[in-house]
């Protein structure tokens, strides 16, 4: 599992990997908001937290078919299935791996981009814990539908179609940990139930995922 | 250790195309199985690696001594030659003293740091089946190994298979070119093909 964890990590800052893509599509995102909206600061300030976790949701999205589609297509799947590896260990490597090389630098240049938006000084902290702990539900719930969609060709569409409304609570209450405190309100509510939510993900969609897997393999 | 598959049917999408494969292998047996395109020699292979279900029959097989080659060679292009040996190694716990034997031994070690897409089709096949040595599993599942291999490294596996076999393991080799493994049986799919499906389907049945 550690070498599996090991070789997805050096495969995404190799050339062709994945790593720069979630981070380079958040910043157009995020940069071109001032050009569509206009330099209203107070406008933008307003719709920063939601602007930056709809930017990240997005750009983890984007890298989600990798997960598994480059695998099987080289044949590596149907070997890690027949490996000592346990498949529900498997999917859960493979979504750590993806947590670490989108949701951490995703999470490490959201204040940057917060500032360009003007977010308010509070909000910072909340900002960074929020995406920290939210963008791995991103990847894990995304590891599912990457498992459930890896025999379908070109299946991106599919993928983001079962996977957008299952993101659904983790962008309400991460953008609500961001934008209560920006009101003056306690935050952290809204955080433990998106924590709670992550800590779900991780510990129930690496068995979901092995079960998608394993169906999609026959 | 040994591999019985009893009355075996095989499925591929919809159809049936192997009916009542019946084998039985010991410890250092080798079975090379033979039939033209399409008769169902990877589906069998898949089969009884586990990564697809029997339709029928009985297979009796310890799925943790299996070590599966297909088609493709489960190359990472971005990898070096060490480190996607040295990645398998760490999937099978067998660790880095095993890989570098292996390179050695597959003469892969003049090109370990070169990364893999730079690689012919014969090296990156090399390469493939080296993991098979690699795993210290003893059940080979190889699908048409020699495929783009030239005749000195055709000959290099042919012996990797027969001192496997003589080690006390198991290969199943499905393959067009005979291949030069003294012990081994020969297997020919052709006579388990089932004959064409005649039984109505039920949803078409209902539908019309």
């Amino acid at each position: 599992m550690w070498a599996l964890f090991r070789r997805d990590l050096a495969l995404a800052v190799r050339s062709g990997g994945g790593f720069g893509l979630a981070l380079a599509f958040f910043l157009i995102l995020v940069m071109f908001v001032p050009f569509g909206v206009g330099s209203d600061r107070a406008i933008l300030a307003r719709i920063a937290p939601g602007i930056l976790w709809i930017g990240a949701l997005l750009a983890s999205l984007l890298s989600l078919d990798r997960i598994f589609q480059l695998d099987s297509e080289d044949g590596t799947l149907d070997v890690l299935a027949t490996s000592p590896l346990p498949m529900e260990g498997i999917t859960a490597a493979k979504a750590a791996a993806h947590w670490v090389t989108t949701g951490v630098p995703l999470t490490v240049a959201a204040p940057v981009l917060g500032y360009l938006l003007g977010l308010p000084a509070p909000a910072y902290f909340w900002l960074v814990a929020s995406l920290f702990t939210g963008t791995l539900s991103l990847s894990f719930i995304g590891m599912f539908g990457a498992a459930l969609t890896v025999g379908v060709k070109r299946g991106g569409l599919l993928l983001s179609l079962l996977v957008l409304p299952l993101y659904v609570p983790t962008l309400i209450f991460g953008a609500q940990s961001v934008v209560r405190i920006t009101q003056g309100l306690d935050p952290t509510p809204a955080w433990m139930l998106l924590t709670g939510l992550s800590l779900l993900s991780v510990a129930a969609m690496p068995f979901a995922g092995a079960m998608a897997l394993r169906a999609n393999l026959r | 250790m040994s591999l019985s598959a009893k009355n075996i049917d095989c499925r591929r999408g919809d159809r049936l195309v192997l009916a009542g494969v019946n084998f039985t292998l010991a410890a250092g047996e080798c079975l090379i199985l033979r039939g033209p395109n399409g008769v169902g020699k990877s589906t069998l292979l898949r089969v009884l690696a586990g990564l697809a279900p029997a339709a029928g029959g009985k297979l009796d097989v310890d799925p943790d001594q299996i070590a599966y080659a297909g088609h493709l060679d489960a190359i990472k292009a971005q990898l070096t030659v060490a480190e996607n040996l040295l990645f398998w190694a760490g999937v099978y716990g067998t660790g880095a003293a095993a890989a570098q034997a292996t390179m050695d031994h597959f003469g892969l070690d003049i090109m370990a740091d070169r990364f893999a897409h730079n690689l012919s089709a014969g090296q990156k096949r090399r390469l493939g089946l080296a993991r098979l040595h690699l795993s210290g599993r003893s059940i080979w599942l190889l699908d048409e190994p020699t495929v783009s291999l030239d005749a000195e490294h055709v000959a290099l596996f042919e012996a990797a298979f027969a001192d496997h076999c003589a080690g006390g393991g198991i290969a199943i080799i499905s393959t067009h070119l005979d291949l030069a493994i003294p012990s081994a049986r020969t297997l020919d799919l052709g006579q388990f093909k089932s004959r064409p499906q005649t039984e109505a389907n039920p949803f078409l049945e209902d539908f019309v």
